[in-house]
């Protein structure tokens, strides 16, 4: 295993006497393609907002990259390179796309606060945002407002907001909720052409794309990991089966 | 991965294009000059105007833009016609340091409170900055000795314009300075709409929740462009000091905080020129009602804004937007 990009250390929260997030321990290591799978309900995208520093742990540390961002707020985070999407959009409706990703693109770059230069005088981060779009297809609706796009288009722009902040590791809770399945499968082609150096935890319910992106998946049930392995090992887990895949599911 | 074009050129011609002055710009501000020939009887009405529109403009940035509701921005105007008074009545009447001096003041202040303001959020933020509002009024009450309470203050004639224009009984000088601080302001608030900070401020206003998740110190921009609005509203205020040559209570009142809240909504929000057409309607409006029927004008302001809320969500001017562009198409 090369360098881990993100570890969690025995994450803990809990709300009241519910356990959301129980011991969790998770490596990430650098380009690592990583699913993580569970039933409704087991904790996935609290982990994620755990991670990210939208919730704050109980106990437990999280390391990107060997420092300890445990106490870092959000947008500390996102700086350092650990950026989330969102499985329920999360976007600007009346920003167009190529506005919407200079915008994330400025900020990486610091330069969000000046008031005195014209947005267009900014012309190497509106190229940069273009690039971002047209590799993620949207290069043709790049002007049109974000809330008249297509589902599936408004989904990939959450993605390409999450990649202008330059991501080392990046979070991708259900990027293709709500996607048809033939077109869910493209999306995925996506984020598997993403770059090498990039570390990816996905969370996706559709086993047969699970099986043909990741290269290892972390299966949590009620707030704990119950196992973590290649997805062969995970195809032929008894208590995989058992809790997550159903019976008579074979894969 | 498309066929689309490979270099930025269209995105970016298209981001210029939306910066840039049209011809109906260009025209409308040719048309505040018309006062001066066609109604010199109204040049003081005028410079009420422009003085209302800069205020409106002022809270169009935090309302329109950034999505800060606010029902207590009287604060800033208020405080900016006290600190042009104060400033007289010391015996220094010069009027562009003393808007220089007021804006400062007001923007420090709106700075100072923007750390309260951005702490919260809907119904605890209108209450907040109504609060405050009230708050300062009462305190401008009870500071006789400073404020004058309600018998205000009346001050020495402004000093001439640059040395040079003397403000006269008709309002040709008023006018003239409000507009030419109004065009100045407008013109500070454009390059900010259009630069990647108003970009950021339309981003707070569309979603304040993917902000930190694209590493966006946004609290930092509200703050920031809650003492900007602070200070032009401050500068609104301190204009109609000078111009009147008195102050009273009312320019921290709460119908002030109200009314402008309503230029705005008729105007229409987050486009600028909302404001001043606002600004425009409800003035010339209360002139022409007043004289008809001075206690009952509000009627009609009241059934205006409905007919607006209800019928031209973006306002007039996103009504006339829409009709222009209608016929484009």
């Amino acid at each position: 295993m090369t360098e881990p990009m993100l570890e969690t250390r025995g994450l803990t929260k809990r709300f009241g006497s519910l356990e959301v997030a129980r011991d969790v321990s998770i490596v990430l290591p650098r380009g690592a393609r990583h699913a993580l799978i569970g039933p409704n309900g087991a904790g996935k995208t609290t982990l994620i907002n755990l991670i990210t520093g939208q919730l704050k742990p109980d106990a437990g540390q999280i390391l990107l990259a060997g420092e300890d961002v445990t106490n870092l707020a959000t947008t500390a985070r996102v700086r350092r390179g650990l950026t989330r999407t969102f499985q329920i959009n999360t976007l600007f409706p009346d920003l167009t796309p190529i506005e919407a990703v200079t915008l994330a693109v400025c900020e990486r770059d610091g330069v969000a606060g000046q008031f005195w230069r014209s947005l267009a005088a900014h012309e190497a981060a509106i190229e940069e945002s273009y690039t971002i779009l047209r590799e993620l297809s949207l290069a043709d609706v790049a002007t049109r407002r974000t809330r008249t796009l297509a589902y599936g288009q408004q989904r990939l722009l959450e993605i390409a907001l999450a990649l202008a902040t330059r991501p080392r590791v990046l979070l991708l809770d259900e990027p293709a909720a709500g996607v048809p399945k033939d077109e869910s499968a493209m999306l995925f082609e996506v984020v598997a052409g993403l770059p090498d150096d990039i570390s990816v935890l996905f969370i996706e319910h559709d086993m047969s794309i699970v099986f043909t992106f990741a290269t290892r998946i972390i299966v949590l049930v009620a707030g704990g990991v119950l196992v973590e392995a290649e997805p062969d090992a995970i195809r032929s887990d008894p208590r995989v089966r058992e809790v997550y895949l159903g019976h008579g599911h074979n894969g | 991965m498309s066929n689309a074009p490979s270099t930025a050129a269209e995105p970016l011609a298209w981001l210029r294009q939306r910066s840039r002055w049209s011809v109906f710009e260009i025209v409308f501000w040719l048309a505040t000059l018309l006062p001066f020939y066609f109604f010199p009887t109204y040049l003081n009405l005028a410079s009420q105007v422009a003085i209302a529109a800069l205020f409106a403009v002022s809270v169009d940035l935090v309302l329109g833009y950034a999505g800060i509701v606010t029902l207590g921005h009287a604060m800033f105007f208020g405080l900016g016609a006290y600190t042009a008074a104060l400033i007289s009545q010391a015996g220094w009447s010069e009027p562009l340091t003393g808007l220089v001096l007021s804006a400062a003041f007001v923007g420090l202040v709106g700075y100072v409170v923007s750390f309260l303001i951005v702490r919260v959020q809907h119904l605890a933020l209108i209450m907040v900055t109504l609060g405050l509002g009230l708050l300062t009024y009462e305190l401008a009450n009870a500071m006789t000795w400073l404020t004058g309470g309600t018998d205000g203050l009346r001050l020495p004639r402004t000093w001439p314009v640059l040395g040079y224009f003397k403000f006269d009984l008709w309002g040709f000088t008023s006018y003239g300075y409000a507009l030419a601080i109004l065009l100045a302001g407008f013109l500070i608030s454009r390059r900010i709409v259009n630069s990647a900070f108003g970009l950021a401020l339309r981003g707070v206003r569309e979603n304040v929740r993917r902000m930190p998740a694209i590493g966006s110190e946004h609290r930092a921009h509200l703050r920031k462009i809650y003492a900007i609005s602070a200070a032009l509203a401050g500068v609104a205020g301190a204009i109609l000091t000078h111009t009147t040559s008195t102050v009273a209570l009312d320019v921290l009142s709460f119908e002030r905080s109200a009314d402008v809240v309503v230029m705005l909504i008729l105007g229409g929000t987050g486009r600028l020129y909302g404001a001043i057409l606002g600004a425009i309607i409800f003035l010339v409006a209360q002139d022409q009602l007043a004289g008809i029927n001075p206690q009952y004008w509000y009627f009609w302001i009241g059934l205006l804004l409905m007919v607006v809320v209800l019928f031209l969500p973006n306002g007039i001017l996103g009504g006339l937007e829409r009709l222009v562009r209608g016929r484009h198409d």
